[in-house]
C-alpha cells in the first residue's frame, strides 16, 4: 500500500479500513424479511458486531435466477411472509441506526424499474445505504442506473465472471464504486467444499485492468475460505452460510457463526 | 402467383431492441455465452451450407413444408368465414417446436456442445429438444415445473423414451417460469459444454431473434399456400400467445402485410377479471423477465405474478419482446380466451373435422370463431394449428367427463 488514497464511497472506506491491521474485509448478505423483518434487522446488526464490514442485504425476487437453494427459500419465506419493496429501506434505515457499517442492497432489476429508478436511489440515500449489487444488470445495460448513481453518490457493484472477457472486465472495474463482486465460480450461490484456482486467476486479470478492489463471493463459507482469498483479494463475500445459520439456529446462531468466519481475516 | 410484401420493413428487424422491448439482462456469467451463442448464429445465418443442412432436415425429419387445410365444416361456426389451418400438428414430435429445436440444435453443434437443456411447460418443448438431442448424440436435460409434470405425464414419459433427464422443478410456482429460471441456474454452473436450447421467442438477446428466424417458416410458407389455394392475401392471422414462438411464426411473413390483420390469443383462464389467467399483454405492463424487457403480469413490486391457464404451454406471465412491440406500434392485436372458450372450440375442432388440436392451439380456434363471426363469410382466416392434442387427451378426456371410470388409472 502507498500512502492515502481518495476515497468517497462508504464501502470502499470500510474496506480499505480493513488494510489498517486485517488481511482484508468480510462482506455478509441475508435476505430483508427472512425469517421476519424483526429478526432480519436483528441479524444483520449482529453480523455488524461479530466482524462483517459491509452489509449486503437482499431484496427478495420472485425470479432468482443467480440463487442457489438456501438463499431461494430463505428469499421465498420473505415473500411469502408479504415482504415488500419499502421494506428494504426500513431495513436499512433501522440497521444504520445501530451500526456503522455501510449497507449495500443487493436486488435483481425489475423490482426498481417498476418502483423507479430515480425514486429507488433518493429513497435508498435517504434510508442511509450505500448502494447496490447489481446480479442481473451489466454495465452495457444499466445506462439509467449509471446516471442515477452518479447523479446522488450511490455505490454500484457489478459483477465480474471468470467467463468475462478482458474488455468486459475493464467495463466493470471502470464503472463499479466500492468494490467488483467477483464470482468466484460458474454457478449459482450456495456453500462449496472447496474453490477452485479461477478466483485468484480472476482478481489477477481484474488487477491487470486496473481494479483496486476486488471482493471474491459465491460459494465461500468457512473462515479457511476466507484467509485463503484474502491472500489475493481485498475482501470475501458470505451468504448461503450465513442465511442457513440464520435459519437453524436464529440471530444467536447466525453472530457465532460470523465470529468465526471473522477470524479469517486476521493477518 | 406472388404478391409482393410492401416495404415497410417491420420484418427487418433483427434486436437487440424491438422498439424500447427486448436488450439482455442478465448474470455476467451467462454474457460470455450469450456473445458466443450471436456471433455463431450470425456466422450460420450468413453461411448457405447451413441453411441447406436446416432445409433438408425438415424435408427429411420434420416433414415439411406442413400442408394448410380448409375446415368447413368448423367453419360454419365461424360466421361462415373462410378458415385454413397451417397444420404443425403434423410436424414430427407434434408440434412447431421443432422447427426451433433443430436449428438450435444445428448451432450448438458448430459450437462445440455437448449437452442441451432445455425448460418445458405442455412437454413439446422438452420432447422436441429430447428428440434433437437422440438425433444429434447429445446429452439432454429438461427442466419441468412439477405442476406441468403432473398434467403432462405422456411427454414426461416421452421426454424418458428418448433418453433425456426430465428434472421436476419444486420451486417458486412450480411451473413454466420456475423452469427457465431452473434452466438458466444449469447454464450459468455448466456453460462451458452446455447449449441452453430456450423454447420460445423470449429470453436474453440473441434468443428472441434466433428463435423467430427458426420459426418463421410457418408463416413463409403459408402465406405463399394461402395465396396459391385463394389468389390472395388471408384477411387475418390468427394463433395462441404464451411466450409467443408459434405466433411469430406465423405473423412475421405477414408483418409488412398491411391489409393482414394479425390477431394474437392469450390464455384467459378462468377470466381477466379473476386473478387466474395467463393474459401477459392484455393485463400485464413493462418490466424485466427473464432476461430481456418486454410485458409481464406483475406486482406493484415488479414480483411476478403466478399465471394460470388449463393449457400448461400458455401457462406463462410473460411474453417475447418482439410480441410486445408489436402490440405497443398496434401492428397485432392480442385478445384473452378462456380455458372455457378454448376447450369448446377444443370439442368443435374434434367432431366437425376429425382433428384433435392442443389445448393451446385451441385458443386460436376459439379466437377464430370470434373473428369470423365479426369479419364473415368473405373473410379468409389462416389459424396457426401450432400442435396436436395427444398430449391432452387425458386432460380433455376429464374436462369433457369422457373417460371410463378406472380407464385413467
Amino acid at each position: 500500500m502507498t500512502g492515502a488514497r481518495v476515497v468517497e464511497s462508504p464501502v470502499a472506506s470500510a474496506i480499505e479500513a480493513t488494510r489498517q491491521n486485517r488481511a482484508g474485509a468480510l462482506i455478509g448478505y441475508l435476505p430483508v424479511g427472512f425469517p421476519t423483518l424483526d429478526e432480519s434487522v436483528d441479524a444483520a446488526v449482529a453480523l455488524v458486531e461479530n466482524g462483517v464490514d459491509v452489509l449486503e442485504l437482499g431484496i427478495p425476487y420472485s425470479d432468482p435466477v443467480m440463487d442457489g437453494p438456501v438463499i431461494q427459500k430463505a428469499t421465498q419465506a420473505s415473500l411469502d411472509g408479504g415482504f415488500r419493496l419499502r421494506d428494504a429501506f426500513t431495513a436499512v434505515e433501522r440497521i444504520r441506526a445501530r451500526v456503522d457499517a455501510p449497507v449495500l442492497l443487493m436486488t435483481y432489476w425489475n423490482p426498481v424499474v417498476q418502483y423507479g429508478v430515480g425514486r429507488f436511489a433518493d429513497d435508498l440515500v435517504s434510508a442511509g445505504g450505500a448502494g447496490l449489487i447489481t446480479p442481473d444488470l451489466t454495465v452495457d445495460s444499466g445506462a439509467d442506473w449509471l446516471a442515477e448513481s452518479d447523479r446522488t453518490g450511490l455505490d454500484r457493484v457489478f459483477l465480474a465472471a471468470p467467463t468475462s472477457t478482458d474488455e468486459r472486465l475493464r467495463l466493470a472495474v471502470e464503472n463499479s464504486r466500492g468494490f467488483v463482486y467477483t464470482v468466484s465460480t460458474m454457478g449459482t450461490t450456495g456453500a462449496r467444499a472447496e474453490l477452485g484456482a479461477a478466483a485468484e486467476t480472476l482478481v489477477g486479470r481484474l488487477r491487470s485492468v486496473g481494479s483496486v478492489r476486488a471482493c471474491v463471493g459465491i460459494g465461500v463459507s468457512t473462515p479457511e475460505q476466507i484467509a485463503e482469498i484474502l491472500g489475493y483479494a481485498d475482501g470475501a463475500i458470505v451468504g448461503s452460510a450465513l442465511v442457513r445459520a440464520l435459519a437453524d439456529d436464529g440471530v444467536a446462531g447466525v453472530a457465532r457463526l460470523t465470529a468465526r468466519l471473522a477470524s479469517g481475516t486476521a493477518r | 402467383m406472388t404478391i409482393e410484401a410492401t416495404p415497410t420493413h417491420l420484418r427487418d428487424e433483427q434486436g437487440p431492441f424491438f422498439g424500447e422491448f427486448g436488450g439482455r439482462f442478465m448474470p455476467e456469467s451467462l454474457i460470455a455465452a450469450l456473445d458466443e451463442l450471436s456471433a455463431a448464429y450470425d456466422v450460420a445465418k450468413a453461411d448457405p451450407e447451413f441453411h441447406r443442412e436446416l432445409a433438408e432436415l425438415h424435408r427429411t425429419y420434420t416433414g415439411r413444408p406442413s400442408i394448410i387445410t380448409e375446415v368447413p365444416r368448423f367453419a360454419e361456426h365461424a360466421g361462415g368465414a373462410r378458415i385454413l389451418l397451417k397444420r404443425e400438428d403434423l410436424n414430427h414430435t407434434g408440434s412447431h417446436k421443432i422447427c426451433n429445436v433443430l436449428g438450435q440444435a444445428l448451432i450448438a453443434k458448430r459450437i462445440g456442445k455437448t449437452r442441451l437443456i432445455a425448460e418445458t411447460g405442455a412437454g413439446q418443448h422438452g420432447v422436441a429438444t429430447a428428440t434433437a438431442a437422440a438425433l444429434f448424440g447429445m446429452e439432454c436435460v429438461v427442466y419441468m415445473g412439477e405442476v406441468d409434470t403432473e398434467r403432462q405425464a405422456l411427454n414426461v414419459a416421452r421426454m424418458r423414451l428418448l433418453g433425456a433427464t426430465v428434472i421436476p422443478v419444486t420451486t417458486g410456482t412450480r411451473t413454466l417460469k420456475d423452469a427457465l429460471n431452473e434452466a438458466f441456474r444449469d447454464w450459468v454452473a455448466n456453460v462451458e459444454n452446455t447449449h441452453y436450447l430456450l423454447g420460445t421467442v423470449a429470453g436474453p438477446h440473441p434468443f428472441p431473434v434466433m428463435v423467430r428466424d427458426f420459426v418463421k417458416v410457418i408463416g413463409e410458407e403459408a402465406r405463399q399456400q394461402v395465396i396459391d389455394l385463394t389468389g390472395a392475401l388471408p384477411d387475418a392471422v390468427v394463433a395462441c400467445v404464451g411466450g409467443g414462438s408459434n405466433a411469430i411464426g406465423i405473423f412475421h411473413a405477414f408483418l409488412d402485410d398491411p391489409d393482414v390483420a394479425l390477431h394474437g390469443f392469450e390464455a384467459g383462464g378462468d377470466g381477466v377479471d379473476t386473478l387466474r389467467h395467463a393474459a401477459s399483454i392484455t393485463m400485464g405492463r413493462p418490466g424485466v423477465l427473464h432476461g430481456s424487457r418486454s410485458i409481464m403480469l406483475q406486482d406493484e413490486d415488479g414480483q411476478t405474478v403466478d399465471s394460470h391457464s388449463i393449457s400448461a404451454g400458455l401457462d406463462y406471465p410473460g411474453v417475447g419482446p418482439e410480441h410486445a412491440w408489436l402490440a405497443s406500434i398496434g401492428r397485432a392485436t392480442y385478445t384473452p380466451v378462456t380455458d372455457a372458450a378454448a376447450m369448446q372450440a377444443f370439442r368443435l375442432l374434434c367432431q366437425t373435422e376429425g382433428i384433435i388440436p392442443a389445448i393451446e392451439s385451441a385458443h386460436a380456434l376459439a379466437g377464430a370463431i370470434e373473428l369470423g363471426r365479426t369479419l364473415g363469410e368473405k373473410a379468409t382466416i389462416l389459424v396457426n394449428l401450432s400442435g396436436r392434442g395427444d398430449k391432452d387427451v387425458e386432460t380433455a378426456g376429464a374436462y369433457f367427463g369422457v373417460l371410463d371410470a378406472g380407464a385413467g388409472a
